[in-house]
Parts: C-alpha cells; sequence; structure tokens
C-alpha cells in the first residue's frame, strides 16, 4: 500500500496537527499550516482529524497510487487532476492502483493537503508525524518529499471484499448524511445545497476551491481569501508601540514578502516602532503572533516557528482565522482587524462545533 | 526563606496564558518560575496542553474546547484558566531550594573545534588557556530551554570571557558547539547558521528526539563544563556511533 512520488513538487511534507508537549524542551510544535484542510481532508476520507496527509505547496507534486486508495484534496487550490481528469476538491474521491494525481501551480490560496483513508504509515516522532525539515525528524525520513520515494499508506491489509465493505460502508454514510440533510436537522441548517446561490461577499478574489461537497457548510469555511482582513487580539507589548504605529497596524495594508515560509511570513508595510526601546526577555511564542523587530516590518509566526522570541509582539492572529493566513503567498496584501479574547474564543468554539458536526454528518 | 508567589495573568490569544513571575533575568525569579510549574504540573486542569516556563514566565497553552466543557460552558474559557492559574499563585508558597542536578558537558576547547577562542582570549586581553580555566571553572544555570531543540540558556558566565557576536555569522555551526554571545554561553544542540563566538565543541548529544524527555538539560539543571583533547573527543565521537 504506497504512493510513489514521480515529481516530488517544491516543498510536498507529511503534516499532522503538531508536536504538542516537547516546546520546553525547545522542540518547535510544526503540523500543517492550514490545519482546517488538513482535518477535513482527514474527515473526508475517514480518518481521525489529525492523520498525517501530505501538505503541498505552492507547486505540487504527481504522484501514482500503487493500490486502489480513498482519496480527498482539500485547501489551496493547484490544479489537481486524476489521469488528466479534474480532480473535485474538498471530497473524496477513489484512486485505481496505477491512477496518477497530478498537481499544478497554486491558482488560489498557497498549500493543498492530500489525505488518504488508512492515513500514511511513518513513525511516530515525539509524538507527532509532522516534518520538521530544519531538524531533520519526523514525516517520511524527516525531510520533504523526493522522486522515487514510496510512501506507505492506506489500510494496511485490505482485501478485496473489505474494500468492497468499506465502499458500501461509506456511501451509506454519504446516504445517511444525505437524509439527514434532507430532514431537516441541524446538518440541513448550516449546509448549502449546490443549487444555492454564492453568498454575495464571496467574489473571485476569495478562493474557488468551492465546497462541491454537501457536508460542508458555507459558514463553517475560514474567509479564504488573497486579500484577507485577519482578525488579531492584542500582544503583549501592543501598548509599548507609538500612537502612529498602532493606528497604522489597523489602519494599513501589509504584504507578504519572499521572505516567508513555514516559520514565519515576514510582511511589509510602513514601519510600526515603539515609543522607546524595550529590554525584550525571550518568553514563549505561538502560532500566529505577530512580532516586530527593530527594523518595524513584522514577521508573523506560523507553524514552524521557534518555541521562544524576544521581540516585541504587537498582536496575535485568531485561531480561526490561521487557515485564512497560511494560504497567503508572497506578494499577497493583507490587513489587520482587532477582536477581543472572548469574541476568539467564542469563533473558536464555534469553529470546532461545525467540524464535530461534519464529523457527525459523515460518520453517522 | 517562604514568600507567596506575586505573578499576573494576561490572555495570550485565546489558546494560551501568560503568568508573569518576575520582571528581570534573576535567580530569584528564575526560582519562581520552577515553583510554578512544578504547581502546574502537580495541580493540571481539563484541557491543558503544556507549559513553557522562560526566564521571567511561564506560557500556559490550552484548548478552549475542553476547558469551556469541563467548566459546563459557565465561563469563557480563558476567564476559567485564568481563574484555576490565579489559585494556584495564591495557594502557593516558594518551593523548597533543592539541590539542583549537575550534568558535566565535556568540551574540547580550541583549535578546529573552537576557532573563536583566540579571538574572545585577545578580546578579554587574557591568553586561550586562560579563557578555558575560566569558561570551565564555572557553574551555570540552566534558566530555560527554547530557540532550537535542547538549546540552553544559560546564566553564570564570568564577565571577564564576555565577548560580542560575531560581526559576520556563520552559515554553518556544527552540533555540540560551545560558544559566548555577549554575557551568555551556551550549546549548539544542532547544526545552525549563528553569530556566537565558538570556543569549543562538545562530542555530547544535547537533543535526543527518540527519548523522553528529548532534551539532555532542563531549565533548573547546573552545568559544569569539563575540558577534553581532541583525542578524547574523537575517542567518544567513535564510540557512539
Amino acid at each position: 500500500m504506497s504512493l510513489q512520488v514521480i515529481k516530488p513538487g517544491l516543498l510536498t511534507t507529511l503534516q499532522d496537527l503538531g508536536r504538542y508537549g516537547f516546546q520546553r524542551y525547545g522542540v518547535m510544535a510544526g503540523g500543517a499550516m492550514d490545519s482546517f484542510a488538513l482535518r477535513t481532508a482527514n474527515l473526508l476520507v475517514g480518518n481521525v482529524q489529525g492523520e498525517a496527509a501530505l501538505e503541498i505547496t505552492l507547486q505540487g507534486p504527481t504522484l501514482r497510487a500503487e493500490t486502489d486508495l480513498l482519496a480527498a484534496v482539500c485547501g489551496g487550490h493547484l490544479a489537481p487532476t486524476l489521469d488528466g481528469e479534474p480532480v473535485p476538491e474538498w471530497q473524496s474521491f477513489p484512486m485505481k492502483a496505477g491512477s496518477v494525481l497530478q498537481f499544478g501551480y497554486a491558482k488560489f490560496g498557497c498549500r493543498a493537503y492530500l489525505a488518504v483513508a488508512g492515513g500514511f504509515h511513518v513513525p511516530d516522532v515525539l509524538a507527532s508525524k509532522s516534518t520538521f525539515v530544519r531538524g531533520k525528524m519526523g514525516g517520511f525520513e524527516g525531510r520533504a518529499l523526493q522522486a522515487g520515494d514510496r510512501l506507505p499508506c492506506g489500510h494496511v491489509r485490505m482485501d478485496r471484499d473489505e474494500q468492497a465493505e468499506a465502499d458500501s460502508a461509506l456511501a451509506t454514510a454519504n446516504g445517511v448524511a444525505t437524509q439527514a440533510h434532507a430532514n431537516g436537522t441541524d446538518i440541513r441548517e448550516k449546509t448549502v445545497s449546490p443549487t444555492i446561490a454564492k453568498p454575495n461577499d464571496f467574489t473571485s478574489r476569495h478562493f474557488a476551491a468551492l465546497p462541491r461537497n454537501r457536508f460542508i457548510s458555507w459558514e463553517l469555511f475560514p474567509d479564504y481569501s488573497n486579500e484577507p482582513v485577519i482578525r488579531v487580539t492584542r500582544g503583549q507589548q501592543y501598548d509599548a508601540f507609538d500612537a502612529e504605529s498602532r493606528e497604522r497596524l489597523w489602519a494599513e495594508t501589509f504584504q507578504v514578502t519572499p521572505q516567508s515560509d513555514r516559520m514565519g511570513y515576514r510582511i511589509e508595510g510602513p514601519p510600526l516602532q515603539l515609543v522607546a526601546p524595550l529590554e525584550m526577555i525571550s518568553e514563549a511564542v505561538t502560532f500566529g503572533t505577530v512580532q516586530v523587530p527593530p527594523g518595524g516590518n513584522p514577521i508573523v509566526l506560523l507553524a514552524d516557528r521557534q518555541t521562544t522570541g524576544g521581540y516585541p509582539k504587537i498582536a496575535q492572529v485568531a485561531a480561526v482565522d490561521l487557515p485564512v493566513l497560511a494560504q497567503l503567498k508572497p506578494g499577497d496584501r493583507l490587513r489587520f482587524t482587532e477582536i477581543t479574547v472572548e469574541e476568539a474564543q467564542r469563533l473558536y468554539l464555534e469553529r470546532e462545533r461545525g467540524l464535530q458536526m461534519l464529523q457527525r454528518a459523515l460518520t453517522l | 526563606m517562604s514568600e507567596v508567589l506575586a505573578g499576573s495573568i494576561t490572555a495570550f490569544g485565546e489558546c494560551a496564558v501568560r503568568v508573569e513571575l518576575g520582571t528581570g533575568i534573576e535567580e530569584s525569579v528564575f526560582h519562581r518560575v520552577a515553583a510554578f510549574t512544578e504547581a502546574l504540573q502537580a495541580h493540571p486542569f481539563a484541557g491543558l496542553i503544556e507549559s513553557v516556563p522562560a526566564f521571567t514566565t511561564v506560557t500556559v497553552f490550552y484548548d478552549p474546547v475542553r476547558v469551556a466543557e469541563a467548566c459546563f460552558f459557565k465561563k469563557t474559557p480563558y476567564h476559567a484558566v485564568a481563574a484555576h492559574l490565579q489559585h494556584l499563585l495564591q495557594t502557593l508558597q516558594q518551593a523548597e531550594h533543592r539541590p539542583a542536578e549537575t550534568v558535566e558537558i565535556p568540551v574540547c576547547y580550541g583549535g578546529a573545534h573552537g576557532p573563536d577562542l583566540e579571538e574572545v582570549a585577545r578580546l578579554n586581553g587574557l591568553t586561550p588557556d586562560e579563557v578555558i580555566e575560566i569558561h570551565a571553572g564555572g557553574e551555570y544555570l540552566v534558566y530555560m530551554i527554547g530557540f532550537a531543540p535542547g538549546f540552553p540558556y544559560l546564566g553564570g558566565l564570568s564577565d571577564r570571557i564576555a565577548a560580542p557576536r560575531r560581526a559576520e555569522p556563520r552559515l554553518r555551526i556544527p552540533v555540540g558547539s560551545v560558544g559566548i554571545a555577549g554575557q551568555q554561553t551556551g550549546v549548539y544542540p544542532m547544526e545552525t547558521p549563528g553569530g556566537w563566538q565558538l570556543i569549543g565543541r562538545t562530542p555530547l548529544t544535547l537533543f535526543r528526539p527518540d527519548r523522553n524527555p528529548p532534551s539532555l538539560l532542563q531549565a533548573g539543571h547546573i552545568v559544569r563544563f569539563r575540558p577534553i583533547t581532541e583525542r578524547e573527543f574523537a575517542a567518544w565521537e567513535e564510540e557512539s556511533r
């Protein structure tokens, strides 16, 4: 059971929800940049949400299935095709043994996630399958995929009968969920059928990897856009920035620079300055921390951030908007808007409830 | 001496809380941080993910869903967590000072392993041997682990061998390199770029992802450096292969 790598793509790595519990030893958390897309892809193939999946960046790989697999692609739109035919995104699809799944360049967003039923079989390192490339650990041999790699994946030991059984179970699950939809449960209210028009604000700027799958509601979706307004709470040193800088943070547009990667995005805009130099002492940072080095251009820390940092922190990105941020690529513009911690938590709980409902709908 | 722990609690986004236990890099603050970290380990709350102690703060990461469920959605997750931590702060006293564990780190000073030893000596008007004697004669407290897996922030470097960072950072610093930057000394647990002045190298492995804990050093350890020869270094490396 495996996927063979014909072309590796620009940066294709195995990621799960990250390596937690070891940050006090300096071990960075890592994990998927867009955890919403990873979790959804896993749910669509019947995995647990945190199973490892392939994170595919900007220019995607070409992969050959060596056995029959059930797969799903979520996240940024990298124009995937299966034996030359477009692959439906945000829903599961079967891959026959020998078929070739090919990704192109990112048309919308930056990263796509490929999950397969049964997951990828690599050893856990410190309780996670996430690849930490700089540390050469985790994932597939501690590195990004290379041509010729064979990734063990899928359900171990599934013979033809079991496969048929799994297929029919999945069909039933889909049927039951459709039933729930028709019966007017909560799911229906949170679901938009494919015939309903797109919400008005869903313009072409937003990415068009549309949730054609009827189980995923519009409301559940992050506000994917390549010109997003990112919601943040105030950082620990917010008040140490001068009044003009604080105003700029909310009023101005910032641009993602090419010096951006899984560790962090350097964003450029009018410089942000402190009232007076601060003597900073290193302390923990996290996913979405917006810190400002002396040059005045912020760095937004992302999945592969170091565990601790010593720059002033002006803001903290709301967790629900991290997937939106993770889909930006160099050149994209963004703005920030302030929310309270209470509001951020309300949004967080709402998102999680939505994912729980999706899980229920898919596993009924 | 037993003093009540004072600290201030602030939200750090919606999934973490920052507890500040002092304002300077001092041993007394370190002990408060350690006491609080231990208290939280002894009295965790439902939804706690992990805590990361630093020089003056402990950052507590949590899962808002589990916290909300545990308090039956009666409070916001932040307020529930803050209340728990506030209670810990108020009811806990300074931990007894226990004898700290000492870890000895063998170091081959100078030569190819410590290309900046002579520069550090020159900057301080000392001979290389004097630098080694001072560096290996000190006792260093591990304040925290951070920056890179297993990287210790050590306190206790003598002023007499302090040295500024290199003007041109190196693109590749070999794993195990022992360096000085300003008033700090440290050991690089993995190959990275960096601007520290390198005075030696240890054959010890500081970061071992196949072990738990994965870091040889932990906050609160006392580090001593022991000079070894190039031959001992080579033998050690050979052995661990």
